[in-house]
């Protein structure tokens, strides 16, 4: 039987989540699902938060090995400190992402996480970078992770459109994760988004009886 | 040269990758898939037409195993023309469905192939089944295939009850694309059948002329 490449222990990565980040005119939407899950058959949390926030206008998603993640990110976390006090400036989103890059990639023999990372600084507006599993780093538009990424790749690629509005994103960011969380049995519970922009950052939770409902439900 | 290796196709299961979708409309039925056949990571055939007549207004998509799709597609075929002479009238969308479940369902642990089966009849009209490991289901639209995971988020949002025909045919070459961008065992053209009550009508789509999207 052709391997849908969804099974965790065949493809050894991302498990039990989505996640997704992308950038509208101004900001940057970064967000994900709330469950956490032992093998596909417990759900541990219905309401786990995997929006991690590393500097005021920086914030993360881990995939894969929440224990590796939540390691990794503590780590990161006091590098991106101390990288801010010397240079007496807010962090660029790059050097979060590349910290995040260096931590993952040195390390890469034993960890099995990967990163999301959303932001906004000074100098180049709102970003998205990708650290994958063995370390590499890019810079996307838009970008999804996770178990529940996979049913997602054609609407993201169908409906994502550079330099929309702040609710036609949100409303984007929403819909995506509605439609994995549908799929995916390893995706659920509530839509945890946040917005970041130059002015600020904002959290939206979306409960699952609001979640936007397609006509199959 | 030392220790070069044979190249894949000799010694790889050749599978259509693939995906496949079929979708019903008021009238008709359109089904849709790509052209990649694959063995490993090379590609085999880049043109194979996965969409197979089981008769006039009946036709199946094929995928996983090449071999054992085509091998139940023809021997479908073969029951169903037996069928149709002994009642003496075209067959019905769900014979045809029921025999590829029987295959299916009784070889399930040798064959490793989904079909989906669509067509017209004048009893229900156009018709959707999905034969997957030997159950039988009829809906309004069904995707299979490798390709078709990526696209489970875009058919769910994307799909209405009561699409006109031009409007199904749209949406079948839109997921089509989309998948195809994403999967590595889809590829190629797009080829479109499209049944209802007067015609059958083929169709190609090539890689030039299918919908791009906003990164492309």
């Amino acid at each position: 039987m052709e391997k849908h490449y969804t099974d965790s222990k065949v493809k050894g990565v991302s498990t039990g989540t989505t996640i997704l980040a992308a950038i509208f005119d101004g900001g940057v939407v970064i967000g994900s699902d709330s469950r956490a899950s032992i093998g596909g058959e417990y759900v541990s949390s219905k309401t786990i938060n995997k929006v991690i926030q590393v500097h005021d206008r920086i914030f993360c998603c881990m995939a894969g090995s929440l224990a590796d993640a939540q390691a990794v990110i503590k780590s990161a976390k006091s590098h991106l400190s101390f990288h801010s006090v010397q240079m007496e400036s807010p962090p660029l989103v790059i050097a979060a992402a590349s910290i995040l890059k260096e931590l993952c990639y040195k390390n890469k023999d034993e960890l099995q996480a990967g990163f999301l990372t959303a932001g906004w600084d000074g100098k180049k507006g709102p970003q998205v970078y990708v650290v994958s599993l063995g370390g590499m780093l890019i810079s996307q538009q838009v970008t999804i992770g996770g178990s529940g990424s996979t049913y997602i790749y054609g609407y993201v690629d169908a409906k994502y459109k550079p330099n929309m509005t702040r609710e036609e994103c949100l409303q984007f960011a929403t819909n995506a994760l509605a439609l994995a969380m549908g799929r995916d049995n390893v995706s659920g519970g509530v839509a945890h988004l946040v917005v970041i922009t130059e002015k600020g950052v904002e959290h939206v939770v979306v409960p699952g009886d609001k979640l936007p409902r397609f006509n199959d439900e | 040269m030392l220790g070069e290796t044979e190249p894949q196709w000799l010694s790889e299961e050749v599978k259509t990758g693939t995906t496949i979708i079929a979708i019903e409309f008021n009238g008709g039925v359109v089904l849709g898939s790509d052209s990649r056949v694959s063995a490993g990571e090379s590609v085999v055939n880049r043109v194979m037409n996965k969409l197979s007549p089981l008769h006039d207004k009946i036709y199946c998509a094929l995928s996983g195993s090449a071999a054992d799709a085509q091998t139940i597609a023809e021997a479908v075929n073969y029951q169903l023309d037996v069928h149709s002479m002994e009642i003496g009238e075209d067959p019905k969308v769900r014979s045809a469905a029921t025999l590829v479940k029987n295959i299916s369902y009784k070889y399930k642990e040798e064959l490793s192939a989904h079909l989906i089966v669509a067509g017209w009849d004048r009893k229900d009209g156009g018709q959707v089944f999905a034969t997957m490991k030997g159950l039988l289901t009829r809906q309004p639209f069904a995707v299979g295939g490798s390709g078709s995971s990526y696209v489970y988020g875009f058919v769910d949002a994307e799909y209405r009850k009561g699409m006109s025909r031009e409007e199904c045919q749209q949406f079948v070459v839109n997921t089509l694309a989309l998948a195809m961008n994403r999967d590595g065992s889809s590829g190629g053209v797009a080829y479109l059948v499209t049944i209802d009550e007067h015609n059958t009508e083929e169709k190609v789509i090539l890689g030039n002329d299918l919908p791009t999207f906003f990164d492309q």
